[in-house]
């Protein structure tokens, strides 16, 4: 498979919506943050075994950090390369906030937020639609989200890095599933308190 | 002793009974010849010592008090934990760090399942080496590492053994979440880059106390960062026993707020 500048796949994710696809060993998915400060949580599965799934903690202790950026390696639970970041102009995406759902949200900021849209919803319904369901559902990279951890270990989403038209390309090493929530979450920095679209562009 | 015959093998068999290793399960608990202070014999429900490169796991009602110990100062408890009976409700490590707001596992830390509810607290630690971002190792990662990561080998990985935990209780690879782990520690520099603090030595011991009746999965094995060219696992003990739930009375309900509704949604089910 050669790569070309004509895309196979570009479609622009509007705010809040979920989307999935499958991208082909050695073909390109590049994730371009439109508007500026949107959280893409991202979950990445082997397309022909499912059960080979992105693992985080693979991922943070095969690089050593809790970070990704360019040549950060995207491992899976059997510690197998899945996909590779091969461009980033935005410098810093996080591994360990997770998905927001309408479960945590209760607990973060109280349960008046319970009726709202949240990530684990988007990922059970495109999921869903490849046969996932929510025992699937892992711990999962949150692309352009900003989660610095200090001395003590206190921890949280704070204002993102990002801006738009900063991008982050990932090359597929073998097959892989992409589920995405392009993060409805109002409620604290990870969007700048407001969801905008993603684009998508498979070359 | 004669095998050769179904008679002489039976009385071989049997005639093993008794036999004390160190690292096996005493049944009945009771029979544990040291329960922590205040503690009486016959609230435990379960002793164990578990082997380095070993598994265990238990299902715990809800109340039960769980006291992991580091015998020898080279165990690693990687945990799992499902609310009994109906497991697609687990650890979810990312709320755990993110809704505390904090890394590092503590005394007062509340571990958290995906549904936004208290699966343990936290309530005793001598150690302060714990982490909640490396998961545990693969097949793979110790056969580069060890040459070798199956169970039975000499350097078994913890998502091997945590299959076979996972499988007794009807569960799958699809139900292994990541991990957090017990006395191996781990710290985040502002960089994001990580650093391998070890153990606080022997003796120490983490206690947990099921907030919701929980089928336990522990697998005791070096943790994947260790940088040892060895692998190195020792013996852990492993004690539970009758007590109570964390109340609205009790100062961990109230620690903070994010808590206090994570103890409101986990009444709200439990009642």
């Amino acid at each position: 498979m050669t790569l070309t500048d004509t895309p196979v796949l570009d479609v622009t994710v509007p705010a809040r919506a979920p989307w999935s696809a499958i991208v082909r060993a050695g073909q390109e998915l590049t994730i371009t943050d439109l508007g500026g400060n949107q959280a893409v949580d991202c979950l990445l599965y082997d397309a022909h075994d499912t059960a080979v799934r992105y693992s985080a903690p693979d991922t943070v202790h095969a690089q050593g950090g809790i970070f990704l950026t360019t040549g950060s390696v995207l491992m899976s639970n059997e510690h197998t390369p899945l996909m590779t970041v091969v461009a980033d102009t935005c410098g810093r995406h996080d591994t360990v906030g997770g998905a927001c759902s309408k479960e945590s949200n209760t607990l973060r900021y109280g349960h008046h937020t319970y009726s709202q849209h949240a990530c684990v919803e988007n990922f059970l319904i495109e999921g869903g639609r490849h046969g996932l369901g929510k025992r699937d559902l892992v711990s999962n990279i949150n692309w352009f989200m900003n989660v610095p951890v200090e001395p003590d270990g206190t921890l949280g989403i704070v204002d993102g890095i990002s801006a738009p038209g900063l991008a982050v390309t990932l090359r597929a090493e073998t097959d892989v599933l992409v589920l995405v929530s392009n993060c409805p979450q109002i409620n604290n920095p990870c969007n700048g308190f407001d969801p905008t679209p993603v684009r998508m562009t498979v070359r | 002793m004669a095998t050769s015959t179904t008679y002489g093998a039976r009385e071989h068999a049997r005639a093993q009974e008794g036999t004390r290793s160190d690292t096996m399960p005493v049944l009945p608990a009771s029979d544990w010849p040291a329960p922590p202070d205040g503690v009486a014999p016959a609230d435990l429900v379960w002793a164990e010592t578990v082997a380095g490169g070993g598994y265990t796991h238990k299902v715990l009602a809800r109340g039960t008090e769980l006291r992991l110990t580091d015998l020898a100062g080279d165990a690693c408890a990687h945990l799992l934990l499902y609310v009994a009976g109906r497991p697609w409700e687990r650890l979810n490590v990312a709320d755990t760090v993110k809704v505390l707001w904090n890394a590092y596992l503590g005394e007062g830390h509340l571990l958290l399942s995906d549904q936004g509810r208290v699966l343990a607290s936290v309530v005793t630690d001598t150690s302060g080496r714990h982490d909640t971002v490396c998961g545990t190792s693969t097949l793979r990662r110790n056969t580069e590492r060890y040459g070798d990561g199956t169970p039975h080998g000499p350097a078994p990985a913890g998502r091997e053994l945590f299959t076979l935990a996972a499988a007794k209780h009807g569960l799958e690879r699809r139900d292994l979440p990541p991990s957090i782990s017990f006395f191996q520690g781990v710290r985040v520099g502002p960089d994001g880059g990580l650093t391998f603090t070890g153990s606080a030595g022997a003796g120490a011991s983490v206690t947990l106390r099921a907030e919701m009746p929980l089928t336990v999965l522990i697998a005791n094995t070096a943790h994947p960062i260790d940088p040892r060219p060895a692998y190195t696992c020792t013996p852990m003990e492993v004690l539970a026993w009758r007590a109570r739930p964390t109340g609205p009375g009790d100062p961990l309900w109230q620690a903070s707020p994010e808590g206090r509704r994570a103890f409101l949604n986990t009444a709200e089910v439990t009642r």
